[in-house]
């Protein structure tokens, strides 16, 4: 055996390494203080305010494993887009690190910078950031453009990904032409057009109206599904971060405050102000049947409950809501499945209850 | 004290002509040729060619009717006057300071959007050169150039460049935060941005600098008249050393058809990039629905 072979080897472990348990996006203490314009009156009275400047994350770490939708959420001016910006170095850091895959992002340079901003990382914008003089199409290839892919095969992607997204035949269209949904639909293919792996998602359903937010997430759900992208998504509406992340980051005046499953800030809240988020959660409509399953498993760990254990059965994104009426048809358990068809364990209508009422997970178990 | 700053300013003016000279030499011979060469081609076509050349200008630029029909009246109107030589050449002076302040204006416009400081040093400089009498720039340029047409452009440039750099630098600027965010995020390089989506944001503001360009440099047209620049300045300044009315008031009608002509098809010509680019995505939803009519029922 030679030296190459044990090389590959090695580097193959990596790889899979990465994939299994290893965070993708590490970030450790990171902050951020801005600092206040210098005036000419600082200058002239130096000692008062000039070394000070406004703290807008303040030493805050989070890791997100490949294909996570992570959320940070946060009231305004907590220092969530402040973050997602610190992460393709929109905004540098003042302290801390950001490491993606192993690499450490802060210390790009500027062509590895453009390199990591084409191919690792994408975003996506509260006003969907679309350029008014450029077709849909062209939008949407832009990331290719900057690559230098060629006209014919750019366009065919951009395309495709427009396809995706619902809006495959309006792909000549303007911007202006199109409603606020149908905008955020086209800066979504945007971002997927370049296939990386990093989505940055800042508010991107703030600006649409309930009904069609509503349409986004599960478009969003959805592609996930396909895509397994590592998503990091702000917003301000713990529904939203209920329903889309696999973990949440709750921030508060820069510091984060909470980070983990949606399960874990409704059963134990770190924090009054969290707690009040809480209450005004809408329980059936953001816990999974794949979270209670899970958790039941966690409780029980005498391995996985086999399908048959279950009459009916339910993909785990299905909502605590849409299992309602299969309890009130009689049904006892369900079982859970994911999305390979796998088993991932039961719920009874009594976890379901349990899960519904405040603080029920702790009683349940 | 008294401090000469007068005497300071035309020493250095001295100093530049004493070491500078034979440039200013090759500047006014380029700057004749220039201008005497475009003059020549618009003397030397006949009117009415012209006319309907530059009638086809404003239809295609602005699709307005009234105003086609408005220039081609107009500038038969100067024929009939007997202006036509004149109003030619005053043309060709305006064509030529507007293409030199835009050729310096707009990359100037678009270095100071692009860098703070330049922007900073530039500002103060062009308020200067705004808010100066133009006439104060004649006299030197007179000692550079002599007297003729050539210090009456290099005034006029003088005069004309300060809207064409705010304008477009204003017009860079004025971009939407988020889109340069958008652009910055996936990759883009610097240069990239610029030509892509800054400069075509920044078209319309641009021709607006273009407009009040050409219009400052009609309005010095008079002014340069005094040093001998001929054309409808002179005409106009012939007028009024001769107290002579009649002549002095057709000369001022032909400058003012010339502005109106310019102001209102570089004006149209700012929407332009919008129209041609609605039209060009018709065409291909068009093309579209035509090769996939499932896809343009649903
Ligand atoms: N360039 C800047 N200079 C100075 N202060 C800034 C700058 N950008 C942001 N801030 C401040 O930092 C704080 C955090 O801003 P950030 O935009 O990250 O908040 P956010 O959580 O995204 O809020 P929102 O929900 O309103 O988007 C705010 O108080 C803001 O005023
Ligand atoms: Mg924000």
């Amino acid at each position: 055996m030679n030296t190459v072979e044990l090389g590959t080897q090695a580097t193959d472990r990596a790889v899979n390494a990465n994939d299994a348990d290893v965070p993708f996006i590490r970030v450790r203490n990171l902050t951020k203080v801005f600092l206040a314009r210098k005036s000419k009156r600082m200058r002239l009275f130096p000692g008062r305010q000039a070394a000070k400047g406004f703290t807008a994350v303040n030493d805050v770490s989070f890791e997100v494993q490949r294909g996570q939708i992570f959320v940070i959420m946060g009231l305004s001016g907590s220092g969530k887009s402040t973050i997602i910006r610190m992460v393709n170095r929109l905004i540098d850091a003042s302290d801390g690190a950001i490491s993606v895959g192993g690499k450490d992002v802060c210390s790009l340079g500027p062509t590895e910078l453009r390199a990591y901003r084409n191919q690792t990382i994408n975003m996506v914008f509260q006003h969907f950031g679309l350029f008014p003089h450029k077709s849909l199409i062209d939008n949407v290839a832009f990331g290719l453009k900057v690559r230098g892919v060629d006209k014919g095969i750019r366009e065919a992607k951009a395309a495709e990904a427009l396809r995706l997204v619902g809006l495959g035949d309006r792909i000549h269209a303007m911007p202006d032409q199109l409603s606020g949904g149908m905008k955020q639909r086209v800066g979504l293919a945007r971002a997927l057009a370049t296939d990386a792996e990093i989505l940055l998602m800042d508010e991107p359903f703030s600006a649409l109206d309930p009904l069609i937010r509503k349409e986004m997430q599960e478009l969003l759900i959805k592609l996930q599904r396909n895509f397994k992208k590592t998503i990091i998504f702000v917003t301000h509406d713990l529904n939203e971060a209920m329903y889309l992340g696999d973990r949440i980051m709750v921030m508060k005046q820069g510091k984060d405050i909470q980070n983990g499953t949606a399960l874990d800030l409704l059963e134990a809240p770190a924090d009054p102000y969290i707690e009040e988020f809480v209450a005004e959660v809408d329980r059936s409509r953001v816990l999974t049947a794949g979270l209670i399953a899970r958790h039941r498993h966690v409780g029980q760990p005498d391995g996985p409950v086999r399908p048959s254990d279950g009459a009916e059965r339910v993909s785990e994104g299905t909502v605590l809501h849409e299992l309602l009426p299969v309890f009130a048809a009689g049904a006892e358990r369900i079982g859970v499945v994911d999305q390979q068809g796998e088993s991932i364990g039961i719920v009874t209508a009594e976890d379901v209850f349990a899960a519904l009422s405040p603080k029920g997970f702790s009683n349940a178990s | 004290m008294r401090l000469n700053i007068g005497d300071w300013f035309a020493s250095m003016i001295n100093w530049m002509l004493a070491n500078f000279g034979g440039f200013f030499d090759a500047v006014s011979w380029l700057v004749n040729l220039l201008v005497g060469e475009v003059a020549n081609v618009l003397i030397g076509l006949h009117p009415f060619l012209v006319i309907a050349v530059l009638a086809a200008a404003a239809a295609a630029l602005t699709r307005s009717l009234g105003l086609t029909v408005f220039s081609v009246l107009a500038f038969l109107l100067i024929v009939s006057m007997g202006l036509w030589p004149e109003a030619m050449s005053t043309l060709a002076v305006v064509l030529v300071s507007v293409v030199f302040s835009l050729a310096i204006g707009i990359p100037m416009g678009i270095w100071a959007a692009l860098n703070n400081t330049v922007s900073k040093i530039v500002r103060p400089v062009l308020d200067l050169m705004q808010a100066m009498p133009v006439f104060v720039y004649l006299i030197p340029a007179v000692f550079f150039f002599g007297v003729g047409m050539v210090p009456g452009i290099a005034a006029t440039i003088v005069f004309a460049i300060p809207p064409a750099v705010r304008l477009t630098e204003l017009g860079i600027r004025k971009l939407d935060l988020e889109l340069l965010e958008a652009a910055t995020a996936f990759g883009a390089k610097r240069s990239l941005i610029l030509k892509d989506v800054q400069l075509p944001l920044a078209f319309p503001s641009i021709m607006a600098g273009v407009n009040q360009v050409i219009m400052l440099a009609l309005s010095m047209v008079v002014v340069a008249g005094l040093v001998g620049a001929g054309g409808l300045g002179g005409v106009v300044v012939q007028g009024v050393a001769q107290l002579d009315t009649a002549r002095g008031f057709e000369g001022g009608v032909a400058v003012v058809i010339l502005a109106v002509y310019l102001d209102r098809v570089t004006s149209g010509a700012q929407s332009l990039g919008d129209v041609l680019r609605r039209r060009r995505t018709r065409k291909e939803q068009r093309a579209a629905a035509a090769s996939d009519p499932a896809a343009a029922v649903s």
